[in-house]
């Protein structure tokens, strides 16, 4: 096929309807610069509000003139357009829009609500965008860097915070390796296919391998480990999760694991899918060793951030073990899995910001004893989400772990279905003991009350009342994902 | 009523969130909610058992609805002569628990019972379900509300207690679940008569066995996995340990009858020297253990392991009396025997822990040496003990008789030995159960917290009267219980005895 007769050359309305998403985040961030820049110091609460009607107003425009019945190439096949782009895109609209629902008074208090916070999320979301939808090496990158380097400045934005700032070096400068290896690899890849274009790279790099392609094969996996978090690529994790201010904290827990669930699958199962064989091969003892290290090493932990850090990371070792899985089921597992997590870091970071206050970060395991006593609501929150994270039913995580599993089974991977067992049980253990501190224990001391809007409380309330719905009929959630990837 | 059986699950569990809705402020509304929805609840399990065809195998009931379409998994619901005997059995448990809770529990009593509630619906789920995916959603649905159950409302070492007790039973099940989704990957759906007639090979079938093994061995409990029972049952309050004894550890047994046995039977015949001698362990070296117990919680716990080891060696001597004997005639009597006990050890376990919880509602202590004499100021309360205590010692007329002695009587078809074996319990419970009333009940009265009890009020007696009477009903007119088990006992012994291979 070639992509050059599918855009036509020129350019016309309706054939760039489907990018619409990217098109008005660029528009509308150049406006909010601007509007900010005139708002001045008395109309802060402005942008922030400005932006949720800018995602609203995305997310209606991309239902009204994104949606594509069949996968479509545009810009001379550097950017694809299909139904699992299409609602990723308005996944990630909803989920930035809730996490800065809930981060609003946590950056008002702290000083540190500003326009540019807002743009920074709004460049991520695009970084996103376009990397859901790449079908070029040279997109993927673009997309991977402009949600990496906003990701980078919004860590720090807390500029006076020490620990800010040195989870942003850290971030920033492990990421830098990052990206150089995947750059290296795709270049290894480039000059032995000739094409930057995924389509065509699937097409022309299958066995017998050259070399060369697995060497480059071995660079992406290491980049792609590194942003999806698993081991041994997770150091920088747990530091930024801990260091960056929690709203931004909730917001890479969060939407940027949609991004990187669609790097791994357009790089690797979709453009390099002739090397499965190959990366399903390195994924696997990644997977394995990400599961033991992250519910392990979360077991010592007195910091919630870092806690659930490392449940990122043993929660990211199940998504991969769906790409090892290496079959459509397996991705569709993974995305299912992906979705789930996003929905439950979602509430249970949110429920973090929520908790604190006024100098008062809530940021240690031991300020959530006696949750329930403070705060009803979120404790009653925090422990659905909990139990969803270790895969108990009636939540949607047990689906989510049941469907690796599934497939894992499918695939024949005896060890990694008894290894992921049994780390789920060590999981439960930390999950558990966050509901031990919030509901069997007395708080310490007189902690301050909590301040969250009744409107924010009902967002909340709202995302565990989905993580519950979803638990009891996964039926159509399941069904979506696996019409997105097959 | 054809969807009997969504009533009697989702009637408690709305009861529930309506109570917990209610909240604590409105706690006086908020019991009775609890009370008439745990009554109503039993009311409807009436029909359940006056309407059950006691001539057929069948599932009865029946329901199904689509669930999961993905995976072929549905709203499966239908009741057997095996469990609905204990759903009954969990509808009946559930109100004593609600009444005794009635003014005692103090803190955060509206979710109390509303967990109590909801938890009920989940175990009669698990009791009902007919789709394997269904069963284990209540399976491990159920562990929330008992958690927080131990962990709020428990003594002490409630925290250590209720976290041992959901990893042990997490860890079980989890393998439960991965043995499930292997055969879901053979067979197509999670239906279990289709789990149940799929064919496997023998190693596939010594691996799930094994995995359903650990799920169920930790639910009965059996030795050597018994160890978190003691704690869990010692910290937890009244109610839960009477729920957790007399419905909870009867889930292990049910596993094995319903998916053990049928869908492994190969693999059950191959190890049930194993299974046997594990349950003979627990029957005697675990009664002697309650002997020495100081805590009368703790006693009463370890004879419900011992009593529980009974269940198991009556499931698995069938083959041994089938290879013995080479007919099935005699083998019924021993699940004859284990369900029984299982019905027959949920009513008195449950009223042991309840005339323990009367006691400690008042002196605020377990161990036994606080206690003595407390005949002399609760005759009434004194009399229900001893009842209860003699048929945990398994006396004729008591509904504990009628279990042992079936199951006693079927493992002489399979072994002399076996039986000796497990006809010292006869001895070691009356020892450890009847040496704990002479030390509580019985005696000058031991100190002045004793001299000021004050015997059983309306509704303690109401609780203890009803279970008294279902104790002796049992005991003393069986045939009912075993006529509605009987067509589905031969039809799994059919099942276990028939080859797969």
């Amino acid at each position: 096929m070639n992509p050059l007769a599918m855009s036509d050359g020129l350019m016309s309305w309706s054939s760039l309807a489907p990018a619409v998403t990217e098109i008005w985040l660029v528009i509308a961030i150049c406006y909010l610069l601007l509007v900010d820049v005139f708002a001045g110091e008395r109309h802060r609460g402005l942008t922030p509000t400005l932006t949720l009607v800018v995602l609203a107003a995305g997310a209606a425009l991309t239902v009204s003139c994104g949606h594509v019945t069949e996968r479509t190439l545009l810009f001379n096949g550097l950017y694809v357009a299909d139904e699992l782009g299409y609602v990723l895109k308005l996944a990630a609209l909803l989920v930035v829009a809730v996490a800065l629902l809930y981060s609003r008074a946590y950056l008002a208090e702290r000083g540190i609500l500003r326009g540019e916070y807002y743009v920074l999320a709004l460049t991520a979301l695009l970084g996103i965008c376009v990397l859901v939808s790449a079908n070029s090496l040279l997109t993927v990158y673009l997309g991977v860097e402009l949600l990496a380097l906003s990701v980078y400045a919004m860590v720090a934005f807390d500029r006076d915070s020490g620990l800010s700032a040195e989870a942003a070096m850290k971030y920033f400068v492990l990421g830098a390796i990052a990206s150089g290896a995947l750059l290296y690899g795709m270049s290894l890849i480039y000059g032995l296919t000739g094409t930057l274009d995924l389509t065509q790279i699937a097409a022309r790099a299958h066995a017998p391998l050259h070399l060369g392609v697995i060497l480059g094969l071995v660079f992406i996996v290491v980049a792609v480990a590194f942003k999806l978090g698993a081991v041994p690529f997770h150091m920088w994790l747990p530091d930024v999760y801990e260091g960056a201010p929690t709203s931004v904290t909730l917001f890479i827990g969060t939407v940027p694991k949609i991004a990187y669930f669609a790097l791994t699958l357009r790089l690797l199962a979709q453009g390099l899918a002739g090397t499965e064989a190959q990366w399903s091969q390195m994924l696997a003892p990644l997977a394995v060793l990400t599961l033991v290290v992250g519910n392990l090493v979360a077991l010592v932990q007195t910091n919630i951030k870092r806690l659930l850090a490392y449940s990122t990371i043993a929660n990211v070792g199940f998504i991969v073990l769906g790409f090892v899985a290496g079959t459509p089921d397996g991705y569709a597992a993974a995305l299912f899995y992906t979705l789930a997590y996003v929905l439950v870091a979602l509430g249970s970071f949110g429920v973090i910001l929520l908790a604190g206050t006024r100098g008062f970060e809530a940021d240690r395991l031991d300020d959530y004893r006696g949750l329930y006593q403070r705060d009803p609501l979120l404790a009653l929150v925090m422990m659905m989400l909990m139990f969803s994270t270790a895969g108990v039913p009636i939540f949607v995580g047990f689906w989510a772990k049941l469907r690796i599993f599934q497939v894992l089974w499918e695939s024949h991977h005896l060890w990694l279905v008894v290894i992921a067992a049994a780390t789920s049980v060590v999981g439960a253990y930390y999950y558990l003991r966050v509901i031990k501190l919030m509901y069997f224990d007395d708080p310490q001391g007189s902690l301050p009350a909590t301040t969250a809007s009744a409107g924010v409380r009902l967002a909340l309330a709202l995302n565990a009342a989905a993580v519950v719905a979803l638990g009891i009929r996964p039926g159509p959630l399941l069904d979506l994902c696996a019409r997105l990837i097959h | 009523m054809h969807n009997l059986l969504s009533i009697l699950i989702w009637l408690p569990i709305a009861a529930g969130v309506l109570v917990m809705l209610l909240g604590d402020r409105n706690i006086v509304a908020g019991r009775w909610v609890a009370l008439l929805g745990s009554l109503a609840t039993l009311l409807l399990a009436g029909p359940l058992w006056m309407h059950f065809d006691t001539s057929t195998a069948a599932l009865q009931f029946p329901e199904t609805l689509p669930w999961i379409p993905r995976f072929q998994a549905y709203y499966g619901l239908g009741v057997d002569g095996i469990s609905m005997p204990l759903v009954v059995l969990t509808a009946f448990m559930t109100v004593p628990v609600v009444i005794a809770g009635w003014s005692v529990i103090q803190a955060r009593p509206a979710q109390y019972f509303a967990a109590f509630l909801i938890m009920e619906g989940l175990m009669i789920g698990v009791f009902a379900a007919t789709d394997a995916l269904l069963f284990y959603f209540f399976w491990e649905a159920m562990l929330i509300p008992m958690f927080l159950i131990i962990g709020i409302w428990g003594g002490p070492r409630r925290v250590y207690a209720t976290i041992k007790f959901f990893l042990y039973t997490f860890l079980g099940s989890v393998f439960m679940l991965a043995a499930l989704i292997y055969m879901y990957v053979k067979s197509g759906n999670y239906s279990i008569a289709g789990l149940q007639a799929l064919p496997l090979t023998l190693i596939e079938q010594r691996w799930i066995f094994v995995a359903f093994f650990l799920a169920f061995a930790v639910k009965v409990p059996m030795f050597p996995v018994h160890t978190w029972l003691p704690d869990a049952h010692v910290e937890a309050p009244t109610g839960g340990s009477v729920i957790l004894a007399a419905i909870m550890l009867k889930m292990g047994g049910y596993g094995f009858l319903r998916f053990s046995l049928p869908i492994t039977p190969d693999a059950s015949r191959e190890l049930d020297l194993a299974v046997i001698a594990l349950s003979l362990i627990a029957v005697i070296y675990i009664g002697f253990v309650a002997l020495v117990q100081q805590d009368m919680k703790k006693l009463i716990a370890y004879s419900s392991i011992a009593h529980m080891g009974f269940v198991t060696l009556g499931v698995f001597i069938v083959y041994q009396i089938v290879r013995n004997t080479g007919s099935l005639s005699g083998a019924g009597m021993g699940m004859d025997g284990a369900m029984v006990q299982m019905i027959s050890h949920g009513l008195i376990s449950g009223a042991l822990f309840l005339c323990v919880g009367v006691l400690y509602d008042r002196v605020h202590s377990r161990q036994i040496a606080d206690y003595g004499g407390v005949i002399n100021t609760m005759p009434v309360f004194a009399a229900f003990f001893v009842l209860f205590a003699l048929a945990n010692t398994g006396l004729p007329g008591t509904s504990g008789f009628v279990g042992e002695f079936l199951v006693i009587i079927a493992s002489f078809r399979a072994s002399f030995w076996y039986a000796l074996l497990a006809a010292v319990t006869l001895v070691l419970g009356a020892a450890y159960t009847l040496w704990l009333v002479k030390r509580v009940v019985f005696g000058p009265v031991a100190n002045s917290k004793v001299a000021a009890l004050q015997d059983l009020n309306g509704r303690e007696f109401i609780v203890l009267g009803a279970l008294a009477i279902a104790v002796l009903l049992v005991g003393v007119w069986p045939a009912p219980l075993l006529k509605v088990m009987q067509p589905t006992i031969q039809h799994l012994l059919t099942q276990a005895i028939a080859t797969k291979l």
